[in-house]
């Protein structure tokens, strides 16, 4: 679906770029050979990118502009509806108001306003992330044992962040789709938090 | 040895475990992150940091690497047992750039290793899609 919008609005100075936050390139290969995206596709198991710009799901899609700035921070955007009916998240009208941006009739977000749509990561995230950092050099060593007390850790200072809970689930040999992973979402959205924070509507 | 993974950068530091503190020589804290303690600061080639009244840094003794770490206010997972630590990045910079709103540059591979940055899209709009097989 990316693939298909990137070659719809690659005339109009257009790029997609895809990060994959999957423990190794193996883990991604299938879905990206399937998409054969002629876009960046890439691989991002130290989740450099959840780091730099606090991304705590996926996916999250942001917008940045020809001089390299964010004009529309991070968003829940999804190519296709195929997971509506679990996410309760349409793709149609984040993908008219990007298209909209791409074609030059609206400018994205403004500044303040997407200032004040940032969360902005805390010390305890950061700590998470460490945490998690420590966690994923472990268990690419093999010292799986030690690697579970990190990600625990990490889970439990931020619990709001799924590319850690739920991200760690595969290297640690948890079922991302199975029980383990609806238990964990289940108990969180149940505590009246939700799973997916898109942005509020209003915004082009 | 004690392996301090710094910004994605893993480098063997000469370090003794003293439960849960980390103790360095002045000379293994400058050979292995660059950072050296002068005059009740903690400096490396671009910047230097006060240190808080009463600090050990500033005893003249070795240094707790996680007292170094929160000096420079970034977050510092140990695993004693492992003589593994792994140094992050801190909040204050990590906000500040976010809410510069000019989008932090990355350099990640592709699927057959090819580097890419964020940077060499300059001139174009970008959809970065973060995403995942989980």
């Amino acid at each position: 679906m990316w693939q298909a919008l990137y070659e719809e609005l690659k005339p109009r100075g257009f790029v997609v770029i895809t990060v994959a936050l999957d423990r190794s390139a193996e883990d991604a290969r299938p879905w990206i050979e399937k998409a054969a995206p002629t876009h960046p596709a890439l691989i991002d198991p130290r989740h450099t990118l959840a780091d730099l710009y606090n991304m705590v799901n996926v996916p999250t899609v942001v917008w940045v502009d020809e001089r390299g700035r964010i004009v529309r921070p991070n968003d829940v955007a999804f190519g296709t509806d195929t997971f509506r009916h679990i996410t309760g998240l349409e793709s149609a009208r984040p993908l008219a108001a990007l298209r909209a941006w791409v074609h030059g009739e609206t400018a994205g977000v403004p500044p303040a306003r997407a200032r004040a749509l940032q969360t902005l990561p805390t010390a305890r995230d950061q700590q998470a992330r460490a945490e998690f950092g420590l966690a994923e050099w472990l268990a690419r060593r093999g010292r799986s044992e030690a690697a579970e007390r990190h990600f625990v850790r990490a889970g439990e200072l931020a619990p709001h962040d799924f590319t850690i809970r739920r991200g760690s689930m595969p290297i640690r040999g948890l079922d991302p789709m199975g029980p383990k992973f609806r238990e964990m979402r289940d108990a969180w959205v149940g505590a009246g938090h939700p799973y997916y924070r898109p942005l509020p509507d209003d915004h082009g | 040895m004690v392996t301090i993974i710094d910004a994605g950068r893993e480098v063997e530091v000469p370090a003794r475990l003293e439960g849960e503190r980390v103790l360095l020589s002045p000379e293994a804290l400058r050979d292995a992150l660059g950072w050296e303690v002068h005059d009740g600061t903690l400096c490396n080639d671009a910047m230097c940091v006060p240190l808080p009244e009463g600090s050990s840094l500033a005893a003249g003794g070795p240094l707790d690497l996680t007292e170094v770490a929160a000096v420079l206010d970034r977050p510092l997972a140990l695993d004693p047992a492992e003589s593994a630590a792994f140094l992050g990045a801190a909040a204050g910079e990590r906000a500040a750039a976010l809410a510069s709103l000019q989008a932090p540059d990355f350099t990640l591979p592709d699927l057959a290793g090819r580097p890419h940055t964020l940077a060499e899209h300059r001139g174009k709009k970008v959809l970065l899609v973060a995403w995942a097989s989980w």
